[in-house]
């Protein structure tokens, strides 16, 4: 191994006066890392499914994103044109090859017209799934994958996400145990969490919507 | 980055009297510490979070050693590779190496105080690559070719008129009679130059907020969006990062990201927390081709079993600077180096010696501030005093100061002597100054009745005033 690397372990176990760690210490340290506990949850964060899928959308809405609510993933193609029109966006985006959004009828709607892969830059919209969403402070976690290529979270200006209400959980705990269970112990390359809008305060503090990320981040929330 | 801290004082005489950094700082005084406020008021779990996270830190320091070997192991499980760097020029060797590789010629980057330690900038141009600032208040410092004067708001130094300048020099392309008033063009203009840039990059540099041992992924936190543009789109990720950063589980690092935002802008959670772990994996259709952690020492564990050990909790929220009056006062410059405000007057001795830092942990007033809001519960004040005291040990004060605490102390060691000379004091200065209530001159004291008039006591010391308390209780 390089000079550095047993030049830096020597100087940290010099400076803590010992040699290093000794198997049982070792063996203490791997198991908490193999059974990771969680450290106090805040209150705010747990509640019944009905409460938190009522907290994230308050507090998705304080971080500046918006939101509407629909009944089943039948009404998700015209709540995504209305949000479109709303904006005066074009009826065309780009969407994530993800099998759950193609569940979605989308050609009851014939007018928006759809694209399936990751963003280049060009795309104005983009309409991605979730892998969870955290009610605690109303942050969506998405995941790369074949079917989430990250760009689309941060590429186009708009960026509507499609949130079947049984994804939300109240801290983010809960949503890295379900991300564990679902990936036997590597983490996909990117996970994001995102709250509300990209932002700046650089300019003499004043809070500018839209820096390097989307300008408008919309959810559309199926009460399942 | 070039140290001026051995003029700090000189940089402070100049700071005090520039109308547009007043201007700038005076706008800082308000916004971040009533964010704070509002925020950690909505979580009353905060003062226990506090405890937990420092305790976390702390855990993760006593056993240092393993956390990085067990990180390591991760990273190249996950398929990328740790740079084990002592020195900042072998940081910036790793990256010059890692941009060679892959035959880079632009590199954009992510905010990193890090890279501001290792100066990073300078070196990559010298060598023909082009670095590319992806943050706005570091794109705009950049263009002006400063430094940082804020751990997290870089620019805050200046003035919109500032930003309006630079970017009239830098975006020569642009109609020079464009409308420039209005903050959001600006960031408009900013987020139309930069746009290309991400996308034509070789490589791209962040730092991390945190590594997590458990899974060999980084952490960072932004809300522009720039450092996740900045790491998804190049061939390859770097990670610049010291080595006290690491968190065992990604639940040690939920617990301290609660404090970090609130702590920092006064935001529930930053808009971005992104979470890397390796480069992309068969079948993705984006990701960076390679991942690189560049863990750089560059003196951390030197502190590590002294009396600066609890520095090393720091995660850089900069809430201590947000409510120093010293630093509210000078702004980041003045400091001289890349660490401003209470936890650079910590740090920054640590990091480029007593000797050229000396004046930074004199610069307080033990206020206390910074240590009351400090997430990590990093006990400011004393570790500054720590630094006087090794100052004054090593003979570095100057000799006024020697003569002066010299004369003190004699006079403290006979508390007879010393109580009836401060009675005396206390009552002729009241019994003179009762007329106006404060001296505009005073003999010997002429260094504070320069600046601001010395209020006149009103007649009795503090141990008569106590003494007196004792007896009526």
């Amino acid at each position: 191994m390089s000079d550095a690397r047993s030049q830096i372990l020597g100087s940290i176990r010099r400076a803590l006066r010992r040699d290093a760690l000794p198997a049982d210490k070792v063996a203490a340290l791997e198991a908490r890392l193999g059974d990771p506990k969680p450290n106090l949850i805040p209150a705010r964060a747990q509640g019944d499914a009905k409460t938190v899928v009522e907290l994230f959308a308050d507090m998705a809405q304080n971080a500046a994103a918006t939101l509407t609510r629909v009944k089943s993933a039948r009404d998700v193609p015209g709540a995504v044109a209305d949000y479109l029109a709303s904006q005066n966006l074009p009826a065309s985006f780009v969407m994530a090859p993800d099998p759950e959004l193609d569940t979605i009828p989308w050609s009851e709607r014939p007018t928006l017209s759809i694209r399936r892969g990751k963003s280049e830059g060009a795309d104005q919209v983009s309409v991605t799934g979730a892998f969870a969403a955290v009610a605690e402070t109303g942050t969506l976690m998405m995941t790369s994958g074949p079917d989430h290529p990250s760009t689309l979270n941060f590429l186009p200006e708009t960026h509507v996400v499609v949130l079947p209400a049984s994804k939300v959980v109240g801290p983010y705990e809960e949503a890295w145990t379900r991300l564990r269970a679902a990936h036997d112990g590597t983490p996909p390359r990117t996970v994001n969490f995102v709250t509300g809008p990209s932002r700046s305060g650089d300019i003499e503090q004043r809070l500018l919507m839209g820096a390097h990320g989307p300008r408008r981040l919309h959810v559309v929330l199926i009460d399942d | 980055m070039q140290s001026t801290t051995r003029d700090f004082k000189d940089n402070v005489k100049k700071a005090i009297v520039e109308p547009g950094l007043q201007k700038a700082l005076g706008m800082m005084k308000t916004g971040f510490q009533v964010r704070r406020l509002a925020a950690i008021e909505k979580l009353p779990e905060f003062e226990q979070l506090r405890d937990q996270a420092r305790d976390i830190k702390n855990h993760v320091l006593e056993n240092l050693d393993f956390y990085l070997e067990r990180f390591e192991r991760k990273v190249t499980e996950a398929g990328g590779k740790v740079h084990w760097c002592r020195t900042a020029d072998e940081a910036r060797e790793a990256i010059l190496g890692i941009c060679r590789g892959v035959g880079a010629r632009t590199v954009t980057k992510g905010k990193s105080m890090i890279a501001e330690e290792i100066a990073l900038n300078d070196f990559l141009e010298e060598k023909g690559i082009e670095p590319i600032e992806t943050d706005l208040g570091e794109y705009i410092i950049q263009l002006r070719r400063e430094p940082p004067s804020h751990i997290i708001a870089p620019a805050i130094h200046l003035n919109k008129t500032d930003v309006i300048d630079a970017f009239q020099k830098a975006h020569t392309h642009l109609d020079p009679d464009r409308p420039m008033e209005e903050p959001t063009t600006l960031l408009e203009e900013a987020r139309g130059v930069l746009r290309p840039k991400f996308l034509a990059a070789d490589v791209g540099i962040t730092g991390a907020n945190f590594m997590i041992a458990e899974t060999g992924s980084t952490i960072i936190v932004t809300n522009e969006g720039n450092g996740d543009l900045t790491q998804i789109l190049p061939k390859a990720h770097v990670v610049l990062a010291s080595l006290e950063k690491l968190v065992p589980t990604f639940e040690d690092a939920a617990t301290i990201l609660r404090l970090l935002a609130r702590s920092a802008t006064g935001q529930e959670f930053s808009v971005y927390t992104t979470v890397s772990t390796g480069p992309r994996r068969p079948g993705d259709l984006d990701g960076p081709e390679e991942f690189h952690v560049v863990l750089l020492d560059n003196g951390r564990t030197n502190i590590l079993g002294t009396e600066f050990q609890e520095m090393l909790r720091c995660i850089r929220c900069s809430a201590c600077l947000n409510h120093c009056p010293v630093y509210a006062t000078v702004g980041g410059h003045a400091y001289g180096w890349v660490y401003p405000g209470p936890m650079g007057a910590v740090l920054t001795p640590t990091l480029i010696g007593i000797e050229e830092a000396g004046h930074l942990p004199n610069a307080s007033t033990f206020c206390g501030r910074c240590e009351s809001v400090c997430p990590m519960r990093i006990p400011l004040p004393k570790m500054m005093r720590h630094w006087r005291e090794r100052e004054f040990e090593r003979h570095l004060s100057p000799a006024s100061v020697r003569a002066g605490l010299a004369f003190w102390a004699w006079f403290a060691k006979r508390p007879r002597l010393y109580r009836l000379a401060t009675g005396m004091a206390a009552r002729l200065l009241g019994l003179f100054g009762r007329a106006n209530g404060r001296y505009g001159w005073l003999p010997l004291a002429s260094g504070w009745t320069k600046g601001r008039d010395f209020p006149a006591p009103e007649g009795k010391t503090f141990m008569n005033q106590w003494a007196k308390r004792e007896k009526a209780s």
